[in-house]
């Protein structure tokens, strides 16, 4: 049977179970289970209903599980004696276990590797060579976020925003292994979006899709950071951009904004300029207006910092940049870039030495390490030609 | 998730507060030393947060290249001065918080007397993170 047709039942056959009351450890176990039934089945003997099928041998596998344990005679006696319900609508039951897998009482960490493993239906294997980790260590982690849910009733939507969140750790994790996790990440919310009534799942969904659109973009083939005002914007990808335009419009018109719409507003506004020096800054300060309202962050701040830059000039950049706090992340970037425009180069090389030096990433570090040397570069070229106009200068 | 390099060192650390070297030890001490490191790794397996460890042999040299056709200079077999690692254990924790808990535990193996050797341990975040987007 098809891997992606499978995968995207996975959720669906998982609720299923639990709402048949399976636990949720052993209801994921018997989908694993019966998935590898699946495949070994191979393509020839798809069944006309394949999510029907997975119920069916999935809950096989939980029957026989339970009965092989012993210890859980007396859920046997129950499950024994009570029919099973049909299936209840299937659109409602995934949506709920998307809730479950971001469960406020899970960590991040475990919240995403529940996520990708019960929701996106990937491999403990293939999580775990996303995040370059052992398998073993994956599994683990995997089974502590089901026990630590195992116990969490199954009957209420949770908070959406938690969701979102989960979903956009996994987007930003990017690419590793043999799983595009950006990829799966838009993939999911995708299914999200099309089943919650909120305009802020298509707003995550939108930021996704534009920010996806310039990936290719975003990297030199030597790896290195090609930063926005550089790229080349005929490697953008038109019909996603166009797409993530499409459904933030239709986000933003049912007038409830939330931080991912915004975002996606400046993402999109970025992606609908033909040049760089054709965008569209003053809206973009708006949005970030918007964003420092819905989120106080002082990395939006920060960021608002650099759209004043654009929009009114350096030194309205820096005095917005005054304001905030000097050990924010990326704040000594900001402030070479500013002062870089204001013309005092010296000052911009010694922050951006300075912001290399505290980089939490490998591609940001050699970016802003690229940028000092630029500049002090031409620094010393500076000095030469004056010392050769003026020989007795030079002490 | 963020990964961090727990560093041990036999040479270049800050004295531990219970510094005795360890062949001074009874040997009932090292095996409880070990016991410890041992059950320290196999409980960040069960928690998932267990990357990767290994021990380094004392014996290190400096090796750097010497030009076109020679073979690379090395420091000699005595080097007396420079840092040594004693091993390492690489760590996938959701923070830098969590990653100084753990290097405190580790630090408080026992040593002589049974008592913690409150050695120093290396706390340091591999550069390896992927950019989150902020364009």
């Amino acid at each position: 049977m098809d891997e992606a047709l499978l995968r995207s039942l996975t959720p669906g056959v998982i609720a299923v179970l639990v709402r048949r009351g399976a636990d949720f450890a052993a209801a994921e176990d018997a989908v694993q289970e019966a998935l590898v039934e699946a495949f070994r089945a191979g393509a020839d003997q798809a069944p006309r209903d394949a999510k029907g099928w997975l119920v069916t041998v999935a809950w096989r596998k939980f029957l026989d599980a339970t009965r092989a344990d012993a210890a859980r005679r007396r859920r046997e006696d129950r499950v024994a004696e009570e029919p099973a319900p049909g299936p209840a609508p299937a659109v409602d039951d995934t949506l709920r276990l998307y809730f479950l897998c971001a469960h406020p009482s899970l960590t991040p960490a475990s919240a995403v590797a529940l996520t990708l493993r019960a929701v996106g239906g990937l491999t403990t294997r293939q999580i775990a060579e996303a995040y370059l980790v052992p398998e073993a260590t994956m599994a683990q982690r995997i089974s502590r976020a089901k026990r630590t849910v195992s116990g969490v009733r199954f009957d209420r939507p949770g908070d959406v925003s938690t969701v979102l969140r989960v979903l956009y750790l996994v987007f930003n994790e990017g690419y590793s292994g043999d799983v595009d996790l950006a990829a799966e990440a838009i993939r999911l919310t995708r299914q999200l979006a099309a089943r919650v009534d909120h305009p802020e799942p298509a707003g995550l969904l939108a930021l996704m899709l534009l920010h996806h659109a310039r990936r290719a973009a975003r990297t030199a083939p030597d790896g290195s950071l090609v930063p926005l005002a550089e790229q080349d914007r005929g490697r953008w990808d038109t019909a996603l951009i166009a797409e993530g335009v499409d459904v933030l419009q239709v986000a933003l018109a049912r007038d409830r904004l939330g931080e991912f719409q915004a975002q996606a507003a400046i993402a999109a506004l970025h992606a609908d300029a033909p040049t760089a020096a054709e965008t569209d800054w003053v809206q973009i300060v708006e949005w970030y207006d918007e964003l420092v309202r819905l989120t106080g962050s002082p990395v939006v701040r920060l960021n608002r910092a650099v759209a004043v830059g654009e929009a009114d000039g350096p030194r309205a950049g820096l005095a917005a940049l005054a304001a905030l706090d000097a050990s924010l992340p990326r704040y000594d970037a900001v402030a070479a870039y500013l002062h870089e425009r204001d013309g005092d180069l010296p000052r911009a090389a010694r922050l951006y030495a300075e912001a290399a030096h505290r980089a939490a990433d490998l591609a940001e570090r050699d970016h802003l390490t690229r940028q000092a040397a630029r500049l002090n570069t031409r620094l010393r070229e500076g000095r030469r030609r004056q010392a050769r106009h003026d020989p007795h200068d030079t002490a | 998730m963020a990964k961090y390099l727990l560093l041990k060192h036999y040479r270049g650390a800050p004295a531990a507060v219970n510094d005795v070297p360890m062949d001074r030890w009874t040997p009932e001490e090292i095996s409880a030393h070990i016991r410890y490191m041992n059950d320290f790794a196999a409980r960040l397996e069960k928690t998932g947060e267990f990357v990767d460890g290994q021990a380094l042999a004392p014996e290190g040299a400096w090796v750097r290249y010497d030009g076109e056709g020679r073979p690379p200079v090395t420091d000699g077999p005595f080097a007396e001065t420079k840092d040594l690692i004693a091993g390492w254990m690489v760590i996938d924790v959701d923070g830098y918080d969590r990653a100084v808990e753990l290097a405190g535990e580790l630090s408080a193996a026992p040593g002589a007397g049974g008592a913690p050797i409150h050695e120093w341990l290396e706390v340091r975040p591999f550069l390896s993170a992927p950019p989150t987007i902020t364009e």
